[in-house]
């Protein structure tokens, strides 16, 4: 309960569950003591797997539209105001700048790395539109110390901590600046020094990780650092997720489990992912506290993320992060969302409700924003991300032998006997192969 | 799943000493002699459990960070291998995980991805396929697609497997040629008390993740003189353990022994000299030991408990037909379980026991 109590006061409207209530009643029932019928209820299971139960001598079923929806917490609105005063983080205009200044990066690159792919130039992209305050305003909440592991759309929280344009740039066209080495995918980013674990695309992997990690963390001496894994509602239907959310609950792990709830896997709506409320309601199957939070509001999930990286420390317990978005731009660059959705819903996200625009709202009627200080500074980003794109395009990939690299801390002697063997037929064949593009 | 798990402890506890026997009675224990070769010092009497047990409480004192857990390891384990560690280290170190594989070996590679060391249990090697998407998809390419950013270099999974006598499907699986598929994953297969005890140090401190198969026919069947002082056996790198020049017999974990017995009766009834090699080290394995055998005695039988097709035996059979073509006097030869599941009431027909064995021995001394 006290767990309850904490978040209710963290957000301020999540209204008790009725299933709480239940447990609730219960126990008043307990402490009074002067009714037959409440002592009879008093009975408590002696059952191993649940001793909190009470017995009843009727049969119930427990349908799921018993149980009341769990709240959305917003902290503004769509033209920006804020709603209740005592829940404006009250952030300094630099910081909101920054905020605004990185959604529009984000946005800028991911628009200009589109279009790469469109002419060929990178093999594969991925977009944030629509998430940009879902990844920014969390990211703002946490220490650069808080380990991520992300999903793939996530690159917001990389924007946020100080990972270059180049260093995005290079690793999509895989050249020898890549700190990855050209080994994976582009959008498959991770950075050691900004605590970002490189990404994967298997889905849901990374959660049960994220919560090993937490546990090891939590074991260090005066251990100040959370651990936040994100992954869609999509992924949230993998085995691994709910090893995720059983692991961190049992073994008692100061982990985020941050669900960015956008409406769609590819073509997949929601409403053929789960039949629940969300994600957000499972957390209190696992036992686990839970927030949803409007994630087109950056101030929102700014909060909502400082209380949960507060609960999860002070705790050394979970917590579930349902941020509700939507996917915006296709689910990646092998995708045309047109055929599987249609543009007016499109269009209500991309306009009144999209993260950027509320965003602008606030500073306009902060008057933070000038529009010829906004125009300078998109126009500076749109340059340095075509230049480097440019550039990118030119760095040489690694050398080939790199491909060896890695496998394991040392290279193995069959894999030294294959090198060489690849060496060999290169020097044989080398008109054969796309040499003038690798280093070596 | 589980329903199968527990039962099977009471079992193997309860059945007569004479059922025992006549269940394991595919093979005799030989004493690891090459082993206690390689490590001088003080020595202890233990079965192959209690030598794992003295393994994970030397590898958790001397690195402050390992933590082990898994399925029941708690209470010491179903196999008795983790008695007395959750009490010597605390519950944050040794400690129980909810049933679920997946889970188990993901939340290792976390551990594992902070530098701590993570040591795991999947309860039979039959179970660790949940984890096989955290096994081959994530632990074994980390360190490879970040750039050597990231690794789950830290991370140890022991499983036991292999035939009990009556483990049927999903008690006596052999899964090393799965995993052997795997570049980034280490694999080893101990024979004995010794081999467990200095190759699950060598995978705890190894920056590879490594997968430890233990036979679980051999935990408490095998008894052997361990080294008591830490010490590790080298990873990639097999064993002679019987040297002769007529013909070379590889095998690993409990089929070693078997074909110890193997090639004392092919010397006795025909007066054959085998070269027996325990191959040790699944992934990488040592080629250059076993090819330098094969041109030695030109003839080679492999023996495994696995099923044939694509089982390990293929590996090594298609590398020594590369590398040592001309030598051979005869097909290489492949001793193992049917392609079939691993039956109930049929292992001792499964099986690839001492009398299969000798018989492809003969026809490759007559080839």
């Amino acid at each position: 309960m006290a767990l309850v109590r904490n978040l209710r006061q963290c957000i301020g409207k999540l209204k008790y569950r009725s299933s709480i209530t239940n447990v609730q009643r219960y126990r008043c029932s307990t402490s009074l003591n002067n009714d037959e019928n409440a002592q009879k209820d008093t009975q408590t299971s002696l059952f191993p797997g649940f001793t909190d139960a009470k017995y009843v001598s009727k049969l119930q079923i427990t349908l799921p539209e018993q149980y009341e929806k769990i709240p959305i917490y917003r902290v503004m609105n769509k033209d920006g105001i804020i709603e209740d005063p005592s829940q404006d983080p009250n952030l300094s205009q630099e910081t909101v700048t920054k905020m605004f200044r990185d959604m529009i990066l984000l946005d800028t690159m991911d628009k200009i790395l589109y279009e790469s792919q469109r002419q060929g130039r990178i093999s594969f992209y991925m977009t944030n539109f629509g998430e940009e305050a879902a990844q920014i305003g969390g990211a703002a909440a946490l220490s650069n110390d808080d380990l991520i592991y992300a999903q793939y759309r996530e690159a917001g929280i990389l924007v946020w901590r100080g990972f270059t344009i180049s260093q995005f740039v290079n690793q999509c066209f895989g050249n020898a600046e890549d700190e990855g080495k050209g080994k994976q995918m582009p959008v498959h980013y991770g950075s050691k020094r900004l605590n970002f674990v490189t990404i994967s695309s298997p889905l849901g992997t990374q959660t049960p990780q994220a919560a090993g990690a937490a546990y090891a963390l939590k074991l260090q001496k005066d251990n100040k650092r959370c651990v936040v894994t994100y992954f869609g509602e999509g992924a949230s239907s993998e085995g691994d997720v709910h090893a995720a959310f059983n692991f961190s609950a049992t073994l008692g792990c100061p982990l985020i489990l941050f669900c960015r709830n956008n409406g769609y896997a590819i073509s997949t709506p929601s409403h053929e992912q789960y039949k629940g409320d969300g994600i957000a309601s499972r957390a209190a199957g696992y036992g686990i506290a839970a927030i949803r939070v409007d994630g087109t509001d950056i101030f929102a999930v700014y909060n909502a993320m400082k209380a949960a990286k507060e609960y999860v420390l002070k705790n050394n317990r979970p917590i579930v992060f349902e941020c509700l978005a939507y996917r915006i731009g296709h689910h990646s660059t092998s995708d045309d969302s047109s055929a599987y959705r249609n543009t007016e819903e499109l269009n209500v996200w991309n306009t009144v409700e999209h993260p950027i625009n509320k965003l602008k709202n606030y500073m306009i009627n902060r008057e933070w924003w000038n529009e010829e200080e906004e125009k300078q500074f998109v126009k500076s980003v749109r340059k340095q991300i075509l230049s480097q794109v440019n550039q990118s395009e030119k760095i040489l990939k690694p050398d080939y032998k790199e491909m060896f690299n890695d496998v394991y801390y040392e290279m193995p002697s069959h894999l030294k006997e294959q090198m060489a063997e690849l060496e060999e037929h290169i020097r044989d064949h080398a008109h054969h192969y796309p040499l003038k593009n690798f280093k070596g | 799943m589980m329903l199968s798990k527990l039962p099977f402890l009471v079992k193997v506890k309860n059945v007569s000493s004479i059922t025992f026997a006549r269940m394991s009675s595919h093979f005799t224990f030989s004493p690891d002699t090459v082993g206690a070769q390689k490590f001088q010092g003080p020595r202890e009497k233990l079965n192959m459990f209690q030598a794992i047990n003295k393994a994970l409480d030397q590898a958790m004192e001397k690195d402050k960070s390992a933590i082990f857990f898994g399925e029941d390891v708690a209470f010491g384990g179903v196999f008795r291998c983790s008695m007395n560690l959750q009490s010597k280290y605390g519950s944050d170190r040794v400690f129980n995980t909810p049933l679920c594989e997946q889970g188990i070996v993901g939340f290792g590679i976390g551990v594992a991805n902070t530098g701590a060391t993570a040591i795991c249990e999947i309860q039979f090697a039959d179970y660790i396929f949940p984890a096989f998407d955290q096994i081959v998809n994530e632990a074994a390419k980390c360190r490879y697609r970040s750039g050597n950013l990231f690794d789950a270099g830290s991370l140890t999974i022991r499983a036991p497997c292999g035939a009990v006598g009556h483990g049927a499907l999903y008690h006596s699986q052999s899964p090393e040629g799965y995993f052997a598929h795997t570049p980034g994953l280490r694999v080893v297969v101990p024979r004995g008390p010794i081999q467990a005890k200095g190759l699950l140090l060598s995978c705890i401190k190894e920056k590879d993740p490594c997968i430890v198969l233990e036979p679980k026919t051999l935990y408490r069947a095998a008894v052997d003189e361990v080294p008591v002082d830490y010490f590790e056996y080298p990873l990639g790198k097999a064993d002679v353990v019987r040297f002769g020049n007529d013909i070379t017999l590889i095998g690993w974990g409990t089929q070693v022994h078997v074909l110890q017995e193997v090639a004392e009766l092919a010397k006795k009834e025909h007066d054959v000299n085998c070269e027996v090699i325990d191959l040790v080290s699944i992934l990488p394995w040592d080629k250059e030991t076993v090819c330098n055998s094969v041109k030695k005695t030109g003839r080679v039988m492999i023996a495994h408990e696995a099923p044939k097709t694509c089982g390990f035996g293929a590996e090594v059979a298609a590398t020594i037909q590369e590398e040592c073509f001309l030598h051979l006097e005869a097909p290489v030869q492949r001793v193992t379980g049917y392609d079939t599941p691993f039956p109930h009431v049929f292992e001792p027909f499964y099986l690839p026991d001492k009398y299969r064995c000798l018989a492809a021995v003969n026809k490759l001394i007559n080839f």
